[in-house]
């Protein structure tokens, strides 16, 4: 019974969270500086979330086979390599890391 | 399909899909299941649920000036967002293509209720998708929407996307050991305030740019 309040709860909360910005400032242009910071939000969070996929373990730092499949997706993506190729590598690369450790 | 795997044994099958269908947020779910697997209460694993998900409030306040239509409709836009669609629907500048990010919605949604039946009912038979290296597909992917973020065409001296970006990377890295999950990214978006500060020598904001 309290795990269906929970997943209530984290619906609601959820939807919440992700309707206040457009329902309050849809179809507006915002005054410039407020401009600045909303073309730099994606990148902060993007990187971020990088970061996050790639550098973590639950609350631990960590580097393992997936910085090394990271680096091999930055290297293609670099190159010019199309970004499902560079994702195919650096899952081939991670996966066999995994293997021989 | 992780989520599934983790949570069948401790929420049952069952309520893990219907949590995955209704909630439909990784962070949220993993969140709140490393919060109950260690023993936290319910309010605990909520708090931190939607603490993971509060970077959605910046992220909402990004997309709503590309947003068209009455309320309603931006309403029901906003809920579907998602971190993959708002990668997905950004068009460089702080636009938004909000048909793209609606259109993206329903493809996540089916992959994420999917992947999570897949994982309660086929949990051993498949065994984990980081043995084939599948966990890094979504870095990559992130990446590959990075690049043209830090690297604009239509304003080439525009050094602040990698500042913010490194920076936001910075962040990440040393609040993770210290924050409840989901913290460190909602705090990593904050390095997007720089923009607060007008640019030194280009005229006007470099984010209207007049290519299509």
């Amino acid at each position: 019974m309290r795990t269906w309040i929970l997943i209530i709860v984290l619906a609601a909360g959820t939807v919440l969270l992700k309707t206040i910005g457009p329902v309050l400032a849809g179809g507006r242009q915002p005054p410039a500086p407020l401009t600045r910071v909303i073309a730099l939000v994606a990148p902060a969070v993007i990187s971020a979330l990088i970061v996050t996929g790639t550098f973590t373990a639950g609350r631990h730092l960590v580097i393992d086979a997936r910085a090394a499949g990271l680096a091999v997706g930055a290297i293609a993506l670099w190159l010019r390599v199309p970004a499902v190729l560079a994702m195919i590598m650096a899952a081939i690369v991670c996966a066999l890391l995994r293997f021989a450790v | 399909m992780s989520f599934g795997i983790l949570a069948a044994p401790l929420l049952g099958g069952i309520t893990s899909i219907v949590m995955s269908a209704v909630v439909w947020s990784g962070t949220a779910q993993f969140a709140a299941l490393s919060i109950l697997t260690s023993g936290g209460g319910m309010a605990l694993a909520a708090g931190a649920a939607l603490l993971a998900n509060t970077r959605f409030l910046p992220m909402g306040f990004a997309i709503a000036p590309s947003m068209t239509g009455g309320p309603l409709r931006r309403f029901f836009t906003g809920a579907v967002l998602a971190d993959a669609s708002f990668v997905i629907g950004h068009r460089g500048g702080g636009r938004f293509d909000i048909s793209a990010l609606a259109w993206a919605a329903p493809v996540q949604y089916v992959a994420w209720v999917g992947g999570t039946v897949v994982g309660v009912t086929g949990a051993s038979a498949i065994g984990d998708p980081s043995r084939w290296g599948l966990d890094v597909f979504f870095p990559v992917f992130y990446l590959s929407l990075l690049l043209p973020e830090l690297f604009p065409e239509h304003a080439p001296g525009n050094r602040r996307p990698i500042i913010v970006a490194v920076l936001a990377a910075v962040i990440t890295l040393v609040l993770t050991p210290i924050a409840p999950p989901g913290v460190p990214v909602l705090v990593a978006a904050a390095a997007a305030l720089i923009g607060l500060w007008a640019p030194r020598q280009s005229a006007g904001p470099s984010n209207i740019g007049g290519d299509a």
